[in-house]
């Protein structure tokens, strides 16, 4: 099976450990601790790699497994970080019609990362959304705060470049 | 008691039990897939549904408490298509390849396609492609034939208190795994195989090395010998439709010896030799103030959780190898010796109730003659398949007794394969030995004996107390481990087994379906047919054996020699949980 580890070496800081210590040390005995533990993990690091997810485990003594479940379970948490150019496309139902399937697929294969993912070089991460509410410019997806719309799949190498 | 209707006839069954078990007592066998008795009642494979009169929709009777004047309906025509259904949707992205399928006639999704008749591709979707997970040296997972019941994770994350295994993802994409999709291999997994004697369908099966068994035969330049653990003539009959509880000892033997071994013999041998070994390293480590509480070293699976979970314990390990390795040892060693044989022409093969020992003789620091102990070893249900595979009606064979000199055992040897077994063997030779070497010394030490997962008892053995312990089952385990590091309990000697119920209920034992698993205690039936071997046995300790007593007498000198500690000991190390 492939390891789904993320691919952008882990930065945490001391600081940011000793957040995640106190969060654990203050939910840990109530139950259904997990959850609570998990989201603000998630805000401390901006992510749960599988650094910060053995951490919350050891902590609750808890099989890691435990932690991985909930956390793939749940479309809220992340096991990557956000990109530099965190790209979001909308698959949306008017989106998806005019067909942001097939550019979500084009941008899948030429940054060569799947939903949810990084490159390597922390450049670029991808996400599909629901609605943004600019169905009038379907296919529709945001690059950081920039928009594009009426989008077809031979633009994806033109959106690409501009930030490169 | 409450009373209640069952398909219009009236019982009356126990307070607080589900459907499923008031139907069972009425003679009625509601078909289940998820649900495993106490550690696997999540009510969500829809399989043992049933009508409840009043009740808005069917109910899971596997979790649904009878209460009083309940009315229950098992086989109307909406219960009947109701689980057809889902069985046709089950069916809809699993692997069929039944022909092949090493769990072809054990399988349960099978048997129940079977009884309900269901159309085999009546829904056919989207069927994403799987990867296999063989990364382990003693199983591979396969999710094509995976039904989501969790009854693997159940016996991992409940049974075992390991968890490496869960539901990963969601919906459609749900896969049973581990963490971040890493290999077994890569896990803190103890190689216990509870898992795929949980598993209902081929989705976890061993590692089969039965064409290796079988080309070391053919090859006429080795001499292929044989050993089988206590708890495989215990189980090796359920896999030839003889009850639970049968001893097959004799078929056994026989069987092995028309395969073509060259020497069959018995594992017996060993466990009274690891009995020498470890009784007298606990008198000396009792009498020379040496770590207390000793802690048994039979079970690779508990060895490698020891390491995982438990380093700290290392120390009190028994530095005794396990039964297996040191038959392997002594048969690289002073077999080859008497023979007069290169060890390496020599093919040393098990046939043991374990997945764990797949593992176990690929283990450092377990070659006494530079090479491997042990070169091939096979479970309970590779041996039965080498049966069927060759022709062999097992049922026909005549008894027969193991070769001399390594076939030779005591009661107190095949006691091993039940929890509580090694303790009690390992008492009795050291009472006899601390008690000045009396013959009337004690034989039976029943406190030991059950299958609960945690025993104690407290003996005088020459006028000194001496308290014991016994866990089986790694959460068993676990909590005991936990109360002696928290300084609550002071035990001498503690025997932990892996698998609950210890080997004779090994996940490399046949495996029975739930229908029987959740209305039968099979630890609790295996067990007996091994303490009727030990009762039955003229010699119960294992200091009368002569096949061993001959051992120390042409090779070793004596129990805890230089040579026997070079040859019959090993050593543990510190492990990371996931790599």
């Amino acid at each position: 099976m492939a390891f789904k580890k993320s691919a952008v070496p882990f930065s945490g800081t001391p600081e940011q450990e000793e957040k995640l210590k106190a969060v654990i040390a203050e939910h840990k005995d109530d139950p259904g601790a997990l959850m609570p533990i998990l989201q603000k993990a998630q805000d401390i690091y901006g992510y749960l790699p599988i650094e910060v997810q053995t951490m919350i485990a050891d902590a609750m003594e808890i099989p890691l497994e435990k932690v991985y479940g909930v956390v793939t379970f749940y479309a809220q948490f992340s096991i990557n970080p956000k990109g530099q150019y965190k790209i979001s496309v909308c698959l949306g139902t008017a989106c998806y019609v005019k067909g942001s399937g097939d550019i979500f697929n084009k941008l899948q294969e030429k940054l060569g990362i799947g939903s949810g993912e990084i490159t390597p070089d922390g450049k670029f991460s991808l996400d599909a959304c629901r609605c943004i509410g600019a169905c009038g410019l379907a296919p529709v997806l945001t690059v950081n705060e920039d928009v594009y719309g009426r989008l077809t799949v031979d633009d994806v190498d033109k959106i690409l470049e501009k930030y490169n | 008691m409450v009373n209640i209707k069952i398909n219009g006839v009236d019982y009356s069954v126990p307070e607080g039990s589900t459907i499923l078990e008031a139907a069972r007592t009425a003679g009625i066998k509601i078909p289940t897939l998820c649900y495993l008795k106490d550690i696997n009642a999540i009510g969500a494979c829809r399989i043992c549904v049933v009508e409840v009169k009043g009740a808005r929709s069917l109910v899971a009777s596997c979790v649904y408490p009878v209460n009083e004047g309940m009315e229950v309906f098992t086989n109307t025509p909406k219960v009947i298509e109701s689980r057809k259904t889902t069985l046709e949707l089950i069916l809809s992205n699993h692997k069929k390849e039944c022909l092949s399928c090493v769990r072809s006639g054990s399988c349960e999704l099978q048997e129940l396609c079977n009884e309900y008749g269901v159309e085999e591709n009546r829904f056919e979707g989207e069927n994403p492609a799987v990867e296999l997970d063989d990364s382990a040296m003693h199983m591979t997972r396969d999710n094509s034939k995976c039904i989501l019941c969790r009854r693997c994770v159940a016996a991992c994350g409940v049974t075992q208190g390991i968890g490496v295994i869960g539901a990963n993802e969601r919906g459609f994409a749900t896969q049973i795994a581990s963490p971040f999709d890493m290999g077994l291999a890569d896990t803190a997994c103890v190689s216990c195989g509870q898992c795929i004697v949980a598993c209902p369908t081929g989705a976890l099966t061993e590692k089969d090395d039965t064409q290796k068994v079988l080309d070391a035969i053919a090859d006429p330049d080795k001499f292929v010998v044989v050993q089988a653990a206590p708890a495989v003539r215990a189980s090796l009959g359920e896999a030839f439709d003889l009850p639970v509880g049968t001893n097959v000892e004799g078929k056994m033997i026989a069987a092995m010896r028309r395969l073509g071994f060259d020497k069959v013999f018995d594992t017996n041998f060993s466990a009274d030799l690891t009995i020498m070994e470890e009784a007298h390293e606990f008198l000396d480590r009792v009498q020379n103030g040496g770590t207390l509480p000793m802690i048994t070293s039979c079970s690779p699976g508990w060895i490698r959780y020891c390491e995982n979970y438990f380093p700290e314990f290392i120390p009190n390990l028994s530095t005794c190898k396990s039964p297996q390795q040191m038959f392997g040892a002594v048969v690289k060693t002073y077999y080859a010796q008497k023979l007069g044989k290169n060890p390496e022409d020599i093919v040393s093969v098990s046939v043991m109730p374990c997945t764990a020992k797949k593992y176990e003789i690929n283990r450092d620091d377990q070659s006494a003659a530079g090479i491997p102990d042990l070169d091939i070893t096979i479970t309970t249900r590779e041996l039965s398949r080498l049966i069927k595979k060759t022709g062999i009606m097992f049922n026909d064979l005549p008894d027969e007794e193991c070769d001399s000199p390594l076939g030779t055992g005591t009661g107190a040897a095949v006691i091993f394969g039940a929890t509580g077994g090694v303790m009690e063997a390992a008492l009795r030779t050291a009472v006899w030995k601390l008690t000045g070497e009396k013959a009337d010394s004690p034989i039976e030490f029943k406190d030991v004996r059950g299958v609960e997962g945690i025993k104690e008892a407290t003996y005088n053995v020459g006028g000194k107390e001496v308290k014991v312990a016994v866990a089986s089952g790694l959460a068993n385990a676990k909590a005991l481990l936990k109360k002696v590091k928290a300084g609550e309990a002071d035990y001498h000697f503690i025997e932990i087994m892996a698998c609950p119920g210890g080997c004779v209920n090994g996940g490399g034992q046949i495996i029975l379906p739930a229908s029987v698993k959740n209305f039968t205690d099979i630890r609790a039936e295996r067990a007996k047919v091994l303490y009727d071997i030990d009762s039955a046995n003229k010699m119960r300790c294992s200091h009368e054996n002569p096949d061993v007593k001959a051992v120390y007498d042409e090779f070793f000198g004596e129990p805890n020699s230089h040579k026997a500690h070079e040859v019959l000991h090993t050593s543990y190390k510190a492990q990371k949980l996931y790599r």
